[in-house]
This record gives C-alpha cells, sequence and structure tokens, in this order.
C-alpha cells in the first residue's frame, strides 16, 4: 500500500523475529533508572506491553509496505547461510499466506500482554511470565515466517518450553499434569516431523521451502513422498489438533491461564494447519493426494467429535467446565480447516487459511471472555454459573453478555461475522475435491461437516441461554460461600483488549477479499508448483 | 611412549626381513606432543609429590592445570591434521599414531574435558584431604592414555592407550579414602572392566590370526579376502574385539556398573568417566569398525544399532525411574542419562555400516555437545553438593533463589541434553544423528530414538522446573561462598554452550567433513 524500500522491508521481518527474544532477556534484568515504574512487578509488565506493541507495530508497517498485488511472490525476504554442515539457512519472507497469520499473532500477543497487564494470573512473579511471554512470540512469529525446513523445526520446538512453564506455573487445577500431557505429546509429534523433514531435506538436497515448493515433489520418489506426508503428518496433526490425536488440548486449555488458552487456540494450533498449508501440499503433492482421503477423513470424524463432546459438556448436570468446552469446539473448527485442506482445491486451502484466522480471533475471545468469567465467579462450571434459571449476564453485567453472545454466534458462523466464510469455502472445497481425489467420500465428507455446523449452533447457543439468560434475581452464592456475588461488568481494560478482536470479526465478516485477495495468488501458486 | 612401545612390538610382524637400519623409524616428536606432555607432567607430578611440603600439595595441582592446558594448545601446531609418525619402514602407508582431524578433534575433547575436570578436583582433592599427588598423576595418566587412543592406527597400541586409560581410572574411583561405597564400586568397575578387555584383546588375537597384521589400514585390506577356513574365526574376534569398548561406552548390556560407580567415585571423577571415558568408548569402537572392519560391516552395523536402541532405551527407562528423594538421586540420574547418551553416539556409528557418506562426523559433533553440558551439569552438582552432601534431587529445589547464575546455567545445560531450545546446540546435535540414521535407512533406529527424545525431556524437564520452585525451606544459615575454580569450570562450560548455540557450525562442521584422509 504504501512504499517501503527492501531493505527495510528486510529489517523489519527480521525485527519481528528476532526483538522478542531481546526482549525477553531485557525482561530477565533489572530495569532502568527512569523506567522503574511504581514497582519492579509493573515495570517488567509494562515492558511487556511496550515490546508485544512495538512488534505489532512493525508487522503492521510490514502489512502496510507489503506489495499487495503480489501477494504471491516472497517479500521481504533475507537469505543467509547459518549451520553450512546442515544445510541450515536463515531464509526468512512472507507471502500472502503468512501475513495475515503474522499480523494476527503479533495482536493476540499485544492484547494478551495488555491484558495481563492490569489482571496478572495467580503464580510466582511476573519476571519470568514476561520473558516466557516474549519467547512464545519469537517462537510462533518465526514458524510463520522461515523458509526453512530445519528452522521451521526449530521454531516449531521453541514454543514448547514456555508454554509448559506458563502452563504448570501460571495455571489452575490439575496444571502439572496437563502442562506434562501438552509438551511430551506435542514434542512426540514434533520430533516424528523432524524425521519426515529430514526425509524430503536428504533426498531432494536442500531444506530451502521455496526451491523445494517450486520443485513440486518431482525430486522424490512416491515412497518417499509417503513415509515424509505420514511422519510430517503426525506432528502436524498432534498440534492442529486433529481427531483422535487431540486428547492433550482440552487439558491443557482448561488448566492454562486465560492468557495461555488465547495463545495456545489462537495462534499455536494454527502453526499445525500452517505446516500442512505451507510444507506438505507444495512439496509432496503425490503423498498428500494419497492421504487426503483419510485426513479428511479424519477431519470430518473431528468436526462431529468436537460438537458432540461440547453439546454433552452444555447439557444441565453434566458439570461442564466452559473453557474445555471452548477448547472441544476447537477440535470442531479446526476439522474444518483440515477438511479444506484435504479437498486439495484453491477454494478449499483458501478456506482454510480463512478459518485459521477467524478462529484465532473468535475463539481468542472467547478464551478471554471465560477467563473474565472464571475471575468474577471463581470457576468456570457451567452448571455452578448457571444456576437454577441460568447466569443471567444480560441483566447482571450487560456489555459482559452481549460480547460473550457476539462471540458465540461469530463462532457459529453466523453469515457477516468471519467464522462464516471459511467453513463454507472448505465446505465449498469439500463439495468439488482436486481431481483425482474420490468425489463421493468427499461428498460424504461435507455432509459430515454440515451436521456438525448444526451441532455447534445447538451447543453454542445452549451456553448463550444457560449463561447469558436467566433469572437475574435469583442470585447465585459465591462459591466460597458467604453473600451473594456482585458482578462487575466489562472493565476498561478488558474493553481495550476485546474490541479490536470483535472489530476484525466484524470486519473479515463483512469484507472477506481483504483477507482472500492475499491468500488466494499464493494458495493457486502453491498449489500449481514450479507450473505457475 | 606407549605408542612407541606398542609399535616396536608390531613392527617386526608387519616387516619379517629388513636389515637393522631401516628398521629405526624417525619420529615426528610435534606430532605426539599432546599426549607425551601429559605423561611427563604425570611423571613430573608423581616425583614432585615426594618432595613437595604438606601445605604446598595444592601447587601439584595447579602444575597438573598447567600441563594439560599445555597440551591442548600443543594440538594448534597440528592442526593441519597432516601428521603421522611410528610408520612401517617397509610400507610408509601403515602408521601406528596419526594425528589426522578425528585424531586432533578427540584429543581436543579428552585433554579440554580433562583440564575441566581438573579445575573442579582441585577443589575436591583439597576438601576431601585425598592423596594429592596419586590422584593427579592417575588422572594425568588416564587423560594421556585416552589421548593417544583416537590417535592409534593399529591394534596393540589401541589397546594398550585403552588400558592406560582405564587403568587409573579404577584407582580414581576408589580414591575417597575409607568410603564403603567407593570401593565397592572402584572393585565392581575394576572386575566388569578387566573382563571386557580381555574378551577384547581376544578378539584382537583371532583378527591377528586370520590377517597376519596389527595395522587397522592393512586389516581392513586383508579382511576383504580371508581364506575360507579362517572366516569364522575373523567373524569371531571382529565381534569379540567391539566388547571392551561397548564397555567403555557404556553401552547395553556393558552399563550395569554405571550408576554405583558414577555414586561412589568422587564428582569431578564421575563427570571424568561419563565424558572422557565414553569418548574413549566410541573412539575406539569408530577405529575398529570403520577404520579395521569395514569388510564385516554387515556384522556390526546390524548389532550397533540394536545396542543403540537398547542402550537408549535402558538408560532413559532407568533414568526416569529415579525418585528425586532417594540419596545420590541427582548423580544416579546423571549417570542412566549418561547410558541414554550413549546410545545417541552409537547411532551414526551404525549408521557408517549402510551409506557411504561419512557419518561418523555425527558422533563426533554430538560427543563435543556432550562432552561440553554434560561436564557443565557435573560442574554445578560439585557446588551444589558443598553445601548439601546428599546429592538428592530435590535439593535442587529453589536453586535459582539461592544461586541463580548456577540454576540458570544447569537449567541450559539440561534443556541442551535434552535438545531443546534455547539448548540449539543440543538441538541441532540431535538432528545430526537423526539426519545420519534417516540417511542410512535406519528408519526404525530414528523412530526409536524419537521416542526416547521424549521420554528424556520428562526426566531432564522436571529437574529444569524443579530450580526454579520456590525453596521448601528458607536457606539455612550463611550462603557460603563457591570457590573460584568451581565457579570457573561452570562460567566456561556455559559460555561455550552459549556460544555453540548460537554458532552451532563451529562444531557442527565435523559432521558434514570426512575427518579421515581419504
Amino acid at each position: 500500500m504504501i512504499d517501503i524500500s527492501p531493505s527495510v522491508m528486510q529489517f523489519l521481518l527480521a525485527f519481528v523475529v528476532a526483538a522478542p527474544l531481546l526482549g525477553a532477556v531485557a525482561a530477565l534484568l533489572p530495569a532502568p533508572p527512569g523506567l522503574k515504574g511504581k514497582s519492579p512487578e509493573q515495570a517488567v509488565l509494562r515492558h511487556g506491553v511496550t515490546v508485544t506493541g512495538v512488534i505489532l507495530a512493525a508487522a503492521v508497517a510490514l502489512a502496510l509496505g507489503f506489495d499487495h498485488d503480489a501477494p504471491a511472490r516472497f517479500q521481504a525476504t533475507t537469505d543467509i547461510s547459518w549451520i553450512p554442515a546442515l544445510d541450515v539457512r536463515i531464509h526468512l519472507g512472507v507471502d500472502g499466506i503468512s501475513l495475515p497469520l503474522l499480523l494476527m499473532t503479533a495482536l493476540l500477543f499485544f492484547l494478551c500482554a495488555l491484558y495481563s497487564y492490569f489482571k496478572f494470573p495467580e503464580g510466582p512473579s511476573p519476571k519470568a511470565f514476561v520473558a516466557l511471554l516474549l519467547v512464545l512470540e519469537s517462537g510462533t512469529l518465526a514458524t510463520f515466517a522461515v523458509l526453512d525446513l530445519l528452522l521451521f523445526f526449530l521454531a516449531f520446538e521453541t514454543v514448547l518450553i514456555p508454554m509448559y512453564f506458563l502452563i504448570a506455573r501460571w495455571g489452575g487445577a490439575q496444571r502439572q499434569a496437563a502442562a506434562w500431557k501438552f509438551i511430551l505429546y506435542t514434542l512426540l509429534g514434533s520430533v516424528v516431523m523432524l524425521l519426515g523433514l529430514l526425509l524430503i531435506g536428504l533426498n531432494s538436497g536442500t531444506f530451502d521451502m521455496v526451491a523445494l515448493a517450486s520443485d513440486n515433489g518431482r525430486e522424490l520418489t512416491h515412497t518417499t513422498q509417503l513415509l515424509a506426508v505420514l511422519a510430517i503428518g503426525i506432528g502436524l496433526a498432534v498440534k492442529t489438533p486433529m481427531w483422535p490425536l487431540h486428547s492433550w488440548l482440552p487439558d491443557a486449555h482448561t488448566a492454562a491461564p486465560t492468557v495461555g488458552s488465547v495463545l495456545l487456540a489462537g495462534v499455536l494450533l494454527k502453526m499445525g494447519t500452517y505446516g500442512f498449508v505451507r510444507i506438505l501440499l507444495p512439496v509432496t503433492p503425490d503423498g498428500m493426494a494419497t492421504f487426503a482421503p483419510y485426513l479428511g477423513a479424519f477431519a470430518a470424524v473431528g468436526i462431529v467429535y468436537g460438537s458432540l463432546a461440547c453439546l454433552s459438556l452444555a447439557r444441565k448436570g453434566n458439570k461442564g467446565d466452559l473453557k474445555r468446552l471452548i477448547a472441544y469446539s476447537s477440535v470442531g473448527h479446526m476439522g474444518f480447516v483440515l477438511l479444506g485442506i484435504a479437498s486439495m482445491t484453491p477454494t478449499g486451502v483458501n478456506g482454510a487459511l480463512f478459518a485459521n484466522i477467524a478462529h484465532g480471533l473468535i475463539t481468542g475471545l472467547l478464551f478471554f471472555l471465560v477467563g473474565a468469567l472464571k475471575d468474577r465467579y471463581g470457576t468456570a462450571d457451567l452448571d455452578t454459573l448457571a444456576g437454577a434459571t441460568g447466569a443471567a449476564l444480560y441483566g447482571r453485567a450487560p456489555r459482559l453478555g452481549a460480547f460473550l453472545a457476539f462471540a458465540a454466534v461469530a463462532s457459529l458462523g453466523l453469515p457477516g461475522l468471519a467464522g462464516f466464510w471459511g467453513e463454507m469455502l472448505a465446505l465449498f472445497g469439500a463439495f468439488e475435491p482436486a481431481r483425482g481425489l474420490s468425489r463421493p467420500a468427499f461428498l460424504t465428507y461435507m455432509a459430515f461437516g454440515a451436521f456438525g455446523t448444526l451441532l455447534t449452533a445447538a451447543y453454542l447457543l445452549i451456553v448463550v441461554r444457560r449463561v447469558c439468560m436467566g433469572d437475574p434475581a435469583a442470585r447465585p452464592e459465591h462459591p466460597s460461600g458467604g453473600a451473594a456475588l456482585e458482578l462487575a461488568d466489562i472493565q476498561r481494560h478488558e474493553f481495550a483488549a476485546w474490541t479490536p478482536l470483535v472489530a476484525l470479526t466484524v470486519l473479515a465478516g463483512l469484507w472477506p477479499a481483504v483477507l482472500l485477495g492475499l491468500t488466494d495468488p499464493a494458495v493457486q501458486k502453491l498449489l500449481a508448483g514450479g507450473n505457475a | 611412549m606407549t605408542a612407541l612401545t606398542a609399535s616396536v612390538l608390531s613392527a617386526p610382524s608387519a616387516a619379517p626381513a629388513a636389515d637393522a637400519a631401516s628398521r629405526v623409524q624417525s619420529v615426528d616428536w610435534l606430532a605426539i606432543t599432546p599426549v607425551v606432555l601429559t605423561a611427563a607432567v604425570a611423571l613430573v607430578v608423581l616425583v614432585a609429590d615426594l618432595f613437595v611440603p604438606q601445605r604446598r600439595k595444592p601447587l601439584l595441582g595447579w602444575l597438573s592445570v598447567a600441563g594439560l592446558a599445555a597440551a591442548t594448545a600443543g594440538l594448534v601446531p597440528l592442526r593441519a591434521g597432516d601428521r603421522a609418525t611410528f610408520c612401517l619402514t617397509t610400507d610408509p602407508g601403515a602408521c601406528s599414531y596419526t594425528a589426522d582431524h578425528f585424531a586432533l578433534v578427540i584429543q581436543f575433547l579428552v585433554l579440554a574435558g580433562a583440564l575441566v575436570t581438573a579445575l573442579l578436583s582441585v577443589t575436591t582433592v583439597r576438601e576431601a584431604r585425598m592423596p594429592a599427588g596419586e590422584y593427579w598423576f592417575l588422572l594425568l595418566s588416564s587423560a594421556a592414555g585416552a589421548a593417544l587412543l583416537p590417535a592409534s592406527r593399529d591394534l596393540a597400541t589401541l589397546i594398550v592407550a585403552l588400558e592406560v586409560a582405564s587403568l587409573p581410572a579404577f584407582a580414581l574411583v576408589g580414591m575417597r579414602r575409607g568410603d564403603r561405597l567407593s570401593s565397592e564400586a572402584a572393585l565392581k568397575f575394576f572386575l566388569s572392566s578387566v573382563t571386557a578387555t580381555a574378551v577384547s584383546l581376544m578378539g584382537v588375537s583371532f583378527v591377528y590370526a586370520a590377517t597376519g597384521t596389527l595395522h587397522l589400514t592393512q586389516v581392513a585390506e586383508r579382511l576383504e579376502d580371508v581364506p575360507g577356513q579362517l572366516d569364522t574365526l575373523a567373524m569371531a574376534g571382529v565381534a569379540l574385539t567391539l566388547v571392551g569398548f561397548a564397555f567403555k561406552t557404556a553401552a547395553v548390556p556393558f552399563h550395569f556398573w554405571v550408576p554405583d560407580t558414577y555414586v561412589g567415585a568422587p564428582l569431578p571423577i564421575a563427570g571424568y568417566l561419563s565424558v572422557i571415558g565414553k569418548a574413549v568408548g566410541f573412539t575406539g569402537l569408530i577405529l575398529v569398525t570403520v577404520i579395521a572392519f569395514p569388510a564385516y560391516s554387515d556384522i556390526w552395523g546390524p548389532a550397533l544399532a540394536v545396542l543403540a536402541a537398547l542402550t537408549m532405551t535402558l538408560g532413559n527407562a532407568a533414568a526416569v525411574r529415579q525418585s528425586a528423594d532417594r540419596p545420590n538421586s541427582a548423580v544416579r540420574l546423571l549417570a542412566w542419562s549418561s547410558v541414554g547418551q550413549a546410545g545417541y553416539l552409537l547411532v551414526p556409528i551404525a549408521a557408517a555400516a549402510y551409506s557411504d557418506r561419512d557419518q561418523i562426523g555425527s558422533t563426533v559433533a554430538y560427543a563435543l555437545m556432550y562432552a561440553v553440558v554434560n561436564l557443565g551439569a557435573f560442574a554445578v552438582a560439585a557446588l551444589v553438593a558443598r553445601t548439601k552432601p546428599q546429592n538428592r534431587i530435590s535439593d535442587y529445589r529453589g536453586l535459582y533463589a539461592e544461586r541463580p547464575a548456577a540454576a540458570l546455567a544447569l537449567a541450559f545445560f539440561l534443556l541442551c541434553l535434552a535438545g531443546l531450545p534455547p539448548g540449539l546446540i543440543g538441538l541441532f546435535a540431535k538432528v545430526t544423528v537423526f539426519r545420519a540414521a534417516v540417511d542410512a535407512g535406519l528408519g526404525w533406529l530414528a523412530v526409536v530414538m524419537a521416542v526416547n527424545v521424549v521420554i528424556a525431556l520428562y526426566y531432564y524437564l522436571r529437574w529444569t522446573a524443579l530450580l526454579f520452585r520456590a525453596p521448601q525451606a528458607p536457606a539455612e544459615g550463611a550462603r557460603t561462598k563457591a570457590p573460584w575454580p568451581v565457579t570457573a569450570a561452570i562460567a566456561v562450560t556455559a559460555v561455550i554452550a552459549v556460544v555453540l548455540s548460537a554458532a552451532p557450525q563451529l562444531v557442527l562442521r565435523f559432521a558434514s567433513g570426512g575427518l579421515f584422509p581419504q
């Protein structure tokens, strides 16, 4: 949109990836004079807001300088040799596929830092919290910016340790077990993924994603492609998560602090689906075509399974935890993303990328809201919240209720909001899958998916009814006993953290071209490989 | 010196008839400086011990440190890697001592590792009132043997070097006077090690019988066409020779001595065994397999692959089972983890049997990484053991509050061992090992290793997380000041590990290039 010189663009991208790391180191050092703030805690939290804010600004500048007429081309590229022995190059670049994810990541981290500044989760000192948050940011941003397979693996691994500590130190009940489950499960996935990446790299002689993508798998035999897709696919599927490899996710989301859940759902899950699009589709198209029907089947089952689990959690008397419910809903939503990818058509993949962003915005918002509810009530247990008639947020905290209702309808895919387009396009993709894929199978998956949208609508409406409606006079007892609970409506900082997400959800819903215009050319080139 | 005797011993066998003049080998003294210097300082220390008064004994320690530093520096002029000495006068291609790149890298590992051990020992020897002269003599002799081993290119020198490296180690393990555990550990170590070496020696004699030579390159040539009736003998010889080295590497099923020995030994010696002891083992394995026995790669290849899988699985499984409250659990955990790590070290050697590319460089790169971070972990353990002599893992709880720098260093070392960021060098070293396995088509071994990496993460991360927990009880009494040699050892290893993480190429370049002259 605006003209920024290539070397500045280069710097901006490298800055976005590296600056959080420097910020993390700085967070561990004592504050310099003049920046001491009211207390060391406040100073370091403010440091977190500043750093993530600067990174967001840099990411926005990057998006503004991005040549929107050529989103299929990698821009702001840097290519330096780092470890010649392993053929690892520091190769960075963004195109229309990674730019939206990069922006969303920077935004969510900024909002999370802002939210923690005002509402710090219970646990040890904020110093380590901010440092870990920034390392996490660097790892996720790097995942979307790197163009080298081994560097991608490195970025993938970087998020594990910070997320482990965020859950294990600042989480809720059962946090140790959940943190262990998270890290062991995803590490196993990513090490298996490494084997696949090595297989590709050694057999084709390069680890460079751009070169591999334009090769389109011509250098690789069919067997190699099959093995590589299997290994890499398992690693990515654990992260995404794909049913039946999802079982780490509900526990991790439930136990994580609010900010951790937002980032897990909003950013970390996207790393998995991004890997499918960026690596598997262009590099190993033959292997992917063989496995696509299975991927589609797992995706369809995941959609229905996630929705059914949510329905069961939403029912009265099942002691459903709201955080867990949203976690399961993520399994369903990511099912749509995977279904779109499995169709291997431009429509489906565009839908998948759109649904990625939409899920990040909407589920991020939902986790913020549920976190706020949990802070107010001391529990996220749906039965306790709802009491006999319902929590009656409309009556008792109308703004909070409105936000929640908005997020819920956005999540169920109301046309005009972001959740609609991605899932619809993914279903369209499944309606007419790529040549060579079995159409009847994909039509079945589409039917499953469509049924899943109905179930999704059902459980989200139940949640809205039980949480937002009800008799405002029937006040629940405070869980710790004592006087009836007074509910505070939305605070200013909450408003600040949530409004951008709401605004973007509406924007993406009303003007999908702003996203699709970026992703579509890149996806076309990706699927065509060197033939484009 | 040992090289000299060995090659004089072996020379006549290969050169049956030659006149006296042509039997005299010229010796390239510069090439053998690192080994000779270490051995010479060892003797000087032993003699000086008789004349130095009791209160001046620490001088011996500093003399040894200086000697090891000088020996390490002695590697610098050799860096071209083209020197060889003790060559046969009849066949200048067959040399007993070769200072090629492989030998130099391992010698650097051994001597620098011994240097760090010596730094750690300075305090331990003084405080535990161990006999200084003997201690330093034994440490230096063992280091000299370990430094000789990677350069030796005939089976006799190899065995002699192995013995020179091991024998002093037995005595070092039993150094803690009046400690029942220590003497038991020494005895266990001694008996099992001697058995293994004897088996190895028998293997060597079989190989000699089948080929009529001890020089590795000649053995390799002659094993290509062993007469039919000697084939079984040669095969048995190959298999038996590997046993002695597998023992030193602590590969399963030769691993059982490790935990008790490490627990019984003084901590610096446990660190020494875990790094230099292992280096001796896998260097020997590499030399005999890749250089001497390539003809039988269809035998030792699968054997080593299975051995690697068993070693890492058993080591990690046992490490996971260590309960944090048991006395000495920290050392035990490091011991078992070193068994697990030995499994990773074996993977590229096994892979070398399956592919043309030079895979053993991955072992060397991994070993360099492992040496730095494992010695670092032992250095922190030695520091913590000063105030909490029980060496339990639970003693490390809240170390960050007490000694932030040491806790951060230990966390970094453990994450390097686990191979997760921020321990980048650990991560990339693992990647090279995986790469070797995938390249050689050993997919199953790579998958076993992948599972093991996850198991290992569990105990490394559990320990790491403990460092940052709130301390259970407020620190009793005043904080004791850390002795500076220990601090220096931690600082040096930590700085090297961090630098390597930023520039992994420094170590990984060995993984890509051929280390042996072609």
